[in-house]
This record gives C-alpha cells, sequence and structure tokens, in this order.
C-alpha cells in the first residue's frame, strides 16, 4: 500500500482553505490547514509535510516569514507560496527563501496540478529508481498484451531492457500486431509511467493543423483560437510521446519533427516563449523505413534518429500458438460485457482459426470473436459464427473436395464478399445473370453475413 | 435499484442531452434517468468573474436529489468556479449524492475554431463519469487511462481514457 502525502495549506481565508483541502483530498492527500503562522507552526512540530502552500500575505507572521522559519525546521520541505498579487520582486525574493515555487490567485487549476505533481514526482524518485531495479525480472502489461510464444517472451525481454533507459524505440509490425500495446507496456514499466503516454497517430494529422497539435496554441493565435491549448509534445512532459504512423508522414512534418526531437524545445503557435519538454520518443510502422529512405520519401537523419533501439513484432500468423490463448481472451472479454453465456470455441473452429494466415493480426482476431459473440446461439463458439470472410478463407485451405462444384462454390463466396455481397456486382464480375447467382447461392448454402 | 439521475438545467440542446445519456449508459451499470429542469441560478452568478460558483449550484440542487434512490449530476452549459481557481470543469461532493459538470469549456470549437460534436460528447461523458466516481467515494487514480485520472484542462480530459480502470470500476458496482 502507497503511502499518502501529506499537505498542509496555510491561509487566513477560510473558503481558500476549504477549497484547496477538497481538491487535494479528491486527489487522495491527507491535507491538514492552519488558518495562521502560528497554527501552522504547531502542526508543522507535530508531523511531517510532503508539501505546505503558503498564502503569503496573512495578519501576523506573513507567509514569507514563516517560509523561513519552516525551512529552518526542514530544509528539505517543498514549499509553494500563493499570493493574490503577482511581483517580480516578491517571486524573485520567495524563490531565494527556498520556496519551490510561486502561484497567483485565483489559481489555474492546471498549473497547481502541475507544480504538485513534479514536486512529489522528484521527491519520491530515488524511492522509485529502487523499486524500479528491484522488480526488474517482472514486467507490467497491459492487460490485452498477451501471448506465450517464444517470439513474445522475447518482446517482454526486450521491453524489460529498453523501458528503464530513455532510449528512442521504433516499434514494426504489421497493423493490427499490438505496437500501441508494446509501446504502453514501455511506458508502464518505465521510470516515466506516472506521467502521460500521449499518442500522435501522424497519419491523421491534417497539415493545416499540425503546428497547433503538435506543439499547442496562444489565445488568439488563429481564429477561432479563444482559450491556449498545450500541444502533445508539451503534454508529453515527464512521459512518453507515442508516434504512430510514423511512415506516413510529409516531408514538412518530418522536419518538424526532427527539430523537436533533438532540441526538445518550441514554440506555442501565436507565442514568442521557448517551451522545454522532457519526453521520451516511441515510434511505430507498419511500413518498412529502409525502403523509404531508399526511395527519398523518408528522412535519413530522422530515421536514424528513431532507429536506436528496434522492437519487430511477428504478425499472429508467425506464433499461432498464441491464437487459443487470445481467442480465450477476446471471448471472455465479449461474454462477460455481453452477459452471453458462451463456454468455449468448438474444436472445428478453433482448427479453423489456426489455419487462417489473419491478414489483420490480433486485431482482426479480436474482431472475429466479438461478432462471433454476437451471433453464437450454443455452447460454444462455432465455424459458422466466425466472420464469413475467415470462414470461406479456411474453406479453401481445408477442404479435401477437389471437384470443379467445390471450387466454385468457394469461388462465388470470395466474389461475393469482395463485392459486399451486392448480387449485381457479383453477378457482373462472374459474367452470369443474377437469377443464376441466386440459384448457386442456394445450391451451395452461401449466407450472407449479419 | 440505484439510478443516475441526470439533471440539465436551462440546456439550449436537448438532442445533444439524448445522445449523451446514450453514450453514457455504455460505461455505467445503472439506470440513467432524465430530469431537465428549468432553474433559475443566478444566485451563483459573480459579476466580477462572469462566472458561476459551482459549490453554490451544488447546494442549491440538494433538495432535487432527496427522492433519488442513487445520484444526481446536473449539467449546465455556463462557466464554473471556485474561488481559489480560475475555472473548473466540474465539482462533486465525495462519497456525496451531487455533482456538477460543465460543458463551457468542453467545446472545441472554443480552443481550434472547429466544432467536433463527437469530440464534445466524449469529453462530456468524461466528465460526469470522473464527478460520478468522486460522487462514489473515488479519489483521482494514477492511471493515465482511467477516467478517474485527475484533468485540470481540456488536453488531460482528451489524454485520460474514457472508462474507469478495473480497480475503480469495482468500486461503481451497485
Amino acid at each position: 500500500m502507497e503511502k499518502k502525502h501529506k499537505i498542509l495549506v496555510v491561509d487566513d481565508e477560510e473558503i481558500v482553505r476549504q477549497s484547496l483541502f477538497a481538491w487535494f483530498r479528491e486527489d487522495g492527500y491527507e491535507v491538514d490547514m492552519a488558518e495562521n503562522a502560528d497554527a501552522a507552526l504547531k502542526l508543522f512540530e507535530k508531523g511531517k509535510y510532503s508539501l505546505i502552500l503558503l498564502d503569503i500575505k496573512m495578519p501576523g507572521m506573513s507567509g514569507m516569514d514563516l517560509l523561513i522559519k519552516l525551512k529552518e525546521f526542514d530544509p528539505d520541505a517543498i514549499i509553494i507560496l500563493i499570493t493574490a498579487y503577482a511581483s517580480v520582486s516578491s517571486a524573485v525574493k520567495a524563490l531565494k527563501s527556498g520556496a519551490y515555487d510561486y502561484i497567483t490567485k485565483p489559481i489555474d487549476p492546471d498549473e497547481l496540478s502541475h507544480i504538485v505533481v513534479k514536486a512529489l514526482y522528484q521527491k519520491n524518485l530515488e524511492n522509485e529508481n529502487v523499486k524500479l531495479k528491484e522488480s526488474i525480472d517482472e514486467i507490467t502489461k497491459p492487460d490485452n498484451l498477451i501471448g506465450e510464444s517464444h517470439q513474445m517472451k522475447e518482446i517482454y525481454s526486450l521491453i524489460n531492457t529498453v523501458a528503464q533507459t530513455d532510449t528512442t524505440v521504433l516499434i514494426l509490425g504489421e497493423s493490427g500486431t499490438g505496437k500501441e500495446l508494446v509501446a504502453k507496456a514501455i511506458h508502464l514499466n518505465s521510470k516515466r509511467k506516472y506521467f502521460p503516454l500521449v499518442t500522435v497517430n501522424c497519419g491523421a494529422l491534417p497539415e493545416s493543423l499540425l503546428e497547433s497539435e503538435l506543439f499547442g496554441h496562444e489565445k488568439g493565435a488563429f481564429t477561432g483560437a479563444h482559450y491556449r491549448r498545450k500541444g502533445k509534445f508539451e503534454m508529453a512532459n515527464g512521459g512518453t510521446i507515442f508516434l504512430d504512423e510514423i511512415g506516413t508522414v510529409s516531408n514538412k512534418v518530418q522536419v518538424e519533427l526532427l527539430r523537436v526531437i533533438e532540441t526538445k524545445q518550441f514554440t506555442r503557435v501565436g507565442g514568442s516563449e521557448t517551451i522545454s519538454s522532457d519526453f521520451r520518443v516511441i515510434a511505430a510502422t507498419n511500413e518498412n523505413l529502409e525502403e523509404l529512405v531508399k526511395e527519398g520519401r523518408f528522412r535519413e537523419d530522422l530515421y536514424y534518429r528513431l532507429n536506436v533501439f528496434t522492437i519487430h513484432i511477428p504478425p499472429l500468423r508467425e506464433r499461432i500458438q498464441d491464437i487459443p490463448l487470445l481467442a480465450n481472451y477476446f471471448l471472455k472479454k465479449f461474454t462477460t460485457s455481453m452477459n452471453k453465456k458462451i463456454t468455449g470455441i468448438s474444436d472445428e473452429a478453433m482448427r479453423f482459426m489456426l489455419k487462417y494466415r489473419w491478414p489483420g493480426n490480433v486485431r482482426e482476431l479480436e474482431n472475429a470473436i466479438e461478432r462471433a459473440v454476437v451471433v453464437c446461439r450454443n455452447e460454444k463458439i462455432q465455424l459458422d459464427d466466425l466472420p464469413f470472410r475467415i470462414s470461406s478463407y479456411s474453406l479453401y485451405n481445408e477442404a479435401e473436395d477437389k471437384s470443379l462444384s467445390e471450387a466454385e462454390k468457394r469461388h462465388i463466396a470470395l466474389v461475393l464478399q469482395e463485392n459486399n455481397w451486392n448480387i449485381s456486382k457479383s453477378a457482373e464480375d462472374l459474367k452470369i445473370d443474377r437469377v443464376t447467382l441466386y440459384n448457386k447461392i442456394k445450391k451451395y448454402g452461401l449466407r450472407k453475413p449479419e | 435499484m440505484q439510478e443516475i439521475v441526470l439533471a440539465p438545467i436551462n440546456f439550449s440542446n436537448p438532442e445533444l442531452i439524448d445522445k449523451i445519456v446514450t453514450e453514457l449508459g455504455k460505461f455505467l451499470p445503472y439506470k440513467i434517468r432524465l430530469n431537465t429542469l428549468q432553474l433559475d441560478i443566478s444566485f451563483a452568478y459573480s459579476n466580477e468573474r462572469k462566472q458561476f460558483y459551482s459549490t453554490k449550484i451544488i447546494q442549491h440542487l440538494i433538495p432535487y436529489s432527496e427522492n433519488v434512490d442513487g445520484k444526481f449530476t446536473a449539467l449546465v452549459e455556463v462557466d464554473l468556479f471556485i474561488p481559489v481557481f480560475t475555472y473548473v470543469l466540474g465539482e462533486a461532493q465525495l462519497n456525496g449524492k451531487v455533482s456538477i459538470v460543465s460543458l463551457a469549456r468542453l467545446h472545441e470549437e472554443i480552443y481550434s475554431g472547429i466544432s467536433d460534436e463527437k469530440l464534445l460528447i466524449e469529453r462530456t461523458v468524461k466528465e460526469i463519469l470522473h464527478e460520478l466516481g468522486h460522487n462514489f467515494g473515488l479519489i483521482h487514480c494514477k492511471d493515465w487511462d482511467c477516467v478517474m485520472h485527475s484533468s485540470m484542462g481540456i488536453e488531460e480530459v482528451d489524454i485520460k481514457g474514457i472508462d474507469y480502470c478495473a480497480n475503480c470500476k469495482s468500486m461503481i458496482q451497485p
């Protein structure tokens, strides 16, 4: 059980004390309150506080004098001063006297939250590093990163090795193999885990919004920007930024990405302040970046900047021993959420699933099981419950029957599937009329997927 | 049987409310009942700040929640504050019955100039689930994928997940 941090709020205004008390309590902190310096000193003598919020202007001993006194008691105390009026000279004085930071009322909740989290994080860092070293043999995995195959065990080992460093990681793999899950596992096992994992789907970024999305903008930076907004790189401060589909980004975006990854600095659109952000980069692609570099579609310098530590996730067809494990995991997930009483997967359906090539990988398997759970009316998932594409593919591979009629059946099934069961289009492709096609569908017992 | 009462106050867009209720239902193991209210909340208005004091509105709503067997969440379109902070997206009685969520800062067009109703619904659902979590006694969660992670700005609302983590979910069960 993690020990709760204790926070002391010192302010002569009751409403401020009560508001901050409620706010910190929602964060799970233990909070004490004092209305003046004397009350604060009495509490301070009795107990140790992880953090003290101190109003600078109070009747009697001022916040500044109290700060100096508290620092005499405990030089490591983290003290944040709050005041109704900001002035550079008082800020400088506060910081010189040992205050951790300085904020003005009314407080921007975002600002206070970040100052508090950062302060307590730094305090915890030493202990956290010890814990990380102790747990080096085991990794925390997202629930759905599943597999006991030797390929997956190798990936867990790579995640373990790289997570505790700040090295840039490039994750390669076909669509649906779980690249984002591996990124999440790296983040969860790093010292950055209490800060966010910010995902940028590079393929979905319109160039026109790119700068604002990545670097943020100031209020009034463009028409409609009524509020300031932080960008993805700023939000990843302390954490990890996951650049998904990195192979799809335009040359202009590549230049921007390279610059910010190298300098870790940027300015918000419409702003002049240089913002630094401490983020770790994980990138992923299903494309062959080396080929893209050769073709001149991906910058070589960015490629080398990203390709420091590579994790290659094998397609599902190369780790078929994980299929039953994954299928049963998804079955449990969907039967629970849909409240259906399905106890398992029939041998026939499992056999077909093991033979299928799964071009959409784990994502396709998940979707197939979800669909099967929806349509299943038996105790176990049957072959017919699987999506049409999978069962028709399997027909090709499993069929013992080499007859012409069997070949015709399979061919019609595939053409229908390709045309999403559009009868006119399928008949046209097959160069037969619609009535003949209907008759053949009936003859071969083909069914449109639900 | 416990229920969640969602009470839009002086709301201008009933269609949006229906969409929010549909989406919200995917994440809560409770019946959701709508209780549309027309209320004068000018008593909570601060001329100086041009915002509404959320704690005062919550106090005012307590009588409306008395016959509710469950939790009571008000939805408003006005901007909310508590005195020490510049604004709040919502407020809840920790381990209590009443909470309030404001949509004022959840509209994408005030940040980028581009309207996005889907994103507005997602953000609203996240904030309702978050404040309801506090009503159920949950404190902020460290997991960024959990809707109970604290979010002090719209960017953090967008980053965190839309559902409760397994641990938090277990605490809101009937």
